[in-house]
């Protein structure tokens, strides 16, 4: 659940294959000079990194559950 | 002839007063000055930007070849989309931001010098100090003098407006940031794109 929830957040926010950016740039122009400058917005987009955080959080998970698999109710015997 | 006399040294002196070489800074109130920067290795491209540009530049309208200035940016300015690679970047591995708090480019010389209008391009040689280590480059770089035009973009103000453009390259070896190492992933040839205004008020 965990690797497939994060496989749809990374891919819904741009499907991004580089690291993850905390900061994205944004072109602005100004109109007197025709310079084209950058303006850094806080925006969370995620990268392999975080797939692969979230591949090991899933793998952690699933070998945790291991240790608290429920055991098998022993039913006695019917005579 | 005492009149005619006064007369054109009078004239002489506005001539030599209109011919005076301005003064522009480049320090941006709009924040538009910037400095890009590209690293494309194997493994890695690294795209960043810089605004914490300053500095002055001494420009004549009449001999634009006779310009002279030094432009800084700030190190600590550099920004990346990444914060950790954007730490590591500034970190003593790399740059050193902590003790190197300024990279710059001063203008020697201008060769090639060709003007049309209001716009020159030339070789520019001069000295790029980045990590503490400075060495002489030669940049080719387009001005653009707009007169009168600084009021158009900050109101109230009135003045000429000098527009700088320059794209080159340097060599991060050369300037001893991690010289050999990492180059599958910090490529050795880091591409630069300075585009600043400065202003010079009446």
């Amino acid at each position: 659940m965990l690797l497939v929830g994060s496989l749809v957040f990374w891919a819904a926010a741009g499907a991004n294959c580089g690291w993850t950016k905390t900061r994205v740039p944004t072109k602005i122009t100004d109109a007197v000079t025709g310079l084209e400058g950058v303006q850094w917005q806080s925006k969370f987009v995620p990268g392999v990194d975080f797939l692969g955080a979230a591949g090991v959080g899933a793998a952690a998970l699933a070998s945790v559950s291991f240790l608290f698999r429920k055991t098998k109710a022993i039913h006695p015997s019917k005579p | 002839m005492k009149t005619k006399l006064t007369i054109l040294t009078l004239l002489t002196a506005a001539g030599v007063v209109l011919a005076a070489p301005q003064t522009f800074d480049f320090k941006d109130p709009k924040g538009v000055n910037n400095a890009g920067f590209k690293l494309d290795a194997p493994l890695e491209a690294i795209n960043g930007n810089a605004s914490g540009v300053s500095g002055t530049v001494t420009f004549d309208p009449a001999d634009p070849g006779a310009t002279k200035g030094k432009i800084v940016v700030a190190t600590s300015s550099l920004m990346l989309p990444n914060p950790m690679q954007r730490q590591h970047m500034l970190s003593d591995k790399w740059l050193d931001a902590a003790k190197n708090p300024e990279i710059s480019f001063e203008a020697k010389e201008f060769k090639n010098v060709q003007t049309t209008g209001d716009t020159t391009t030339a070789d520019v040689t001069g000295t790029f100090t980045v990590k503490g280590v400075s060495k002489d480059i030669t940049v080719p770089v387009k001005l653009t003098y707009l007169k009168d035009k600084l009021g158009d973009r900050l109101p109230n103000q009135k003045g000429d407006l000098l527009v700088i453009r320059a794209n080159f390259m340097i060599k991060r070896s050369d300037f001893n940031i991690n010289p050999g190492q990492f180059n599958d992933k910090v490529a050795e040839d880091i591409e630069i794109q300075l585009s600043i205004a400065g202003a010079s008020p009446k």
